[in-house]
């Protein structure tokens, strides 16, 4: 599906540039937000940048979505401990921040259903939606989603049932058996 | 099929509608199917979803202003470390606007970075210019409009620029506009027209004359790129293309007839 990049060593622009929208978008379904997800990709490329010798060549887009699945769960990570200490100080108009759907039990048993798919898609767990975008959106196989999300093949397909699963139960449609 | 043997089925159920078996796999499921109505339902609901989930949820696309702050990011990284004056972590200002106002904040934001997207030392506008048409050449990177409409072309870059580039179409004279799209060049934003000629691309770069863009040569090649640069207006005008020679320059004097 990608272009061949061409014989002799790649540069940094050959391996970031060309997927920049699959970074972008990445992000965007991991953090849920326009700017946050800007940073995200930023934060990525700065990393590539830095990490251009670690490159050996083969599937760009997957090491490249590895270093920003990595950058956009740290700068989850950073907002939510930047939400906890706010919340400490005693302030409380933070307190939506505070991220129920990265619960899993919480989230598989959300049954008030969503009317629109990508809603429900957003509303998934962290690491059952970035299998579902990477398999669904960027159109991956197993083994590259695995390698990105640094999990077993076989965790990458119950994790893809899982995501389904809870999609078809928030759905008018019901279930999957 | 008792109800174990299909909790077993329906990863292979899924790994089949994903694309994932090998053909003896894929036949074994087939076999399963003809005789499990249960499992034959699963595999319709996952095909049905797979395609809503293609139709309905938005896959998106990086924004101008966040291209440009990478394209900026590794040009400067291609620089040797001592002739970069900026660290390369140094976080970009971030204007809050940006999601409110994607063009206008984009915009904006393009602005502050073509200051940081240097013009390669040792080496001139014609230079940045042809190292700019190679890097257009990225997949993905050639065009943010495709139109042969110069309709379609020119009030496309009135919302996106500060000035408005004249836009035209030669495609009688074998020359078609293909698109256009945004670039940062000699540090400001710029329009680029791109038009064909058979299976090459010709960029012809444009932005207001501000006394700056120096005098450099008028026609020339750089790496085994043709240019010819001139002025006419008030605007400064690049056109760049792995054409030969004598029809860039043809080109050229088709478009300052015009």
């Amino acid at each position: 599906m990608d272009p061949p990049l061409p014989p002799g060593p790649a540069t940094a622009e050959q391996v970031i540039l060309p997927h920049l929208d699959a970074a972008y978008n990445l992000a965007r379904w991991l953090v849920r937000d326009p700017v946050l997800a800007e940073d995200a990709v930023q934060d990525a490329a700065v990393r590539a940048l830095s990490y251009f010798a670690s490159f050996k060549g083969g599937d760009a887009r997957a090491w490249l979505l590895r270093i920003v699945r990595n950058s956009a769960l740290s700068l989850l990570a950073a907002r939510r401990q930047g939400a906890a200490a706010s919340l400490d100080d005693g302030a409380t108009e933070h307190s939506e921040i505070a991220d129920t759907a990265d619960d899993p039990e919480a989230a598989l048993h959300r049954r008030e259903g969503y009317a629109r798919l990508d809603e429900a898609l957003a509303a998934l767990p962290a690491e059952l939606r970035e299998c579902l975008v990477l398999h669904e959106l960027e159109e991956l196989s197993y083994k590259q989603v695995a390698e990105i999300t640094g999990v077993p093949i076989g965790t990458v397909m119950s994790r893809l049932w899982r995501a389904r699963r809870a999609l078809f139960g928030q759905q008018a449609g019901g279930d999957l058996p | 099929m008792n109800d174990d043997t299909c909790a077993e089925m329906r990863l292979l159920v899924q790994a089949d509608v994903d694309g994932e078996l090998s053909p003896r796999e894929a036949a074994a499921v087939a076999v399963h199917l003809d005789h499990c109505p249960s499992c034959a339902t699963l595999q319709a609901q996952l095909i049905g979803l797979s395609g809503r989930i293609r139709q309905e949820v938005p896959y998106h696309k990086a924004p101008d202003s966040l291209r440009a702050a990478v394209l900026s990011r590794v040009a400067a990284a291609a620089q040797p470390a001592n002739d970069n004056p900026l660290p390369r972590w140094r976080r970009l200002p971030r204007l809050g606007l940006g999601p409110m106002l994607p063009i206008g904040g984009g915009f904006a934001v393009a602005a502050c970075l073509a200051l940081l997207l240097l013009v390669p030392r040792g080496g001139g506008l014609p230079e940045a210019v042809v190292s700019d048409h190679i890097r257009a050449l990225q997949p993905g990177h050639l065009m943010d409009v495709v139109s042969t409409d110069q309709h379609t072309v020119k009030p496309w870059f009135d919302g996106r620029l500060d000035f408005a580039p004249p836009v035209k179409d030669f495609k009688a004279e074998g020359f078609p506009l293909a698109g256009g799209r945004l670039d940062y060049l000699a540090g400001r934003p710029v329009a680029a027209l791109i038009y064909q000629r058979r299976q090459h691309l010709i960029d012809v770069y444009v932005w207001p004359d501000d006394g700056r863009s120096g005098r450099g040569p008028d026609s020339g090649s750089r790496s085994g790129y043709n240019f010819v640069h001139w002025s006419e207006g008030g605007m400064t005008f690049w056109a760049v293309s792995d054409l030969g020679a004598g029809e860039l320059e043809d080109f050229v004097r088709l478009w300052r007839a015009g």
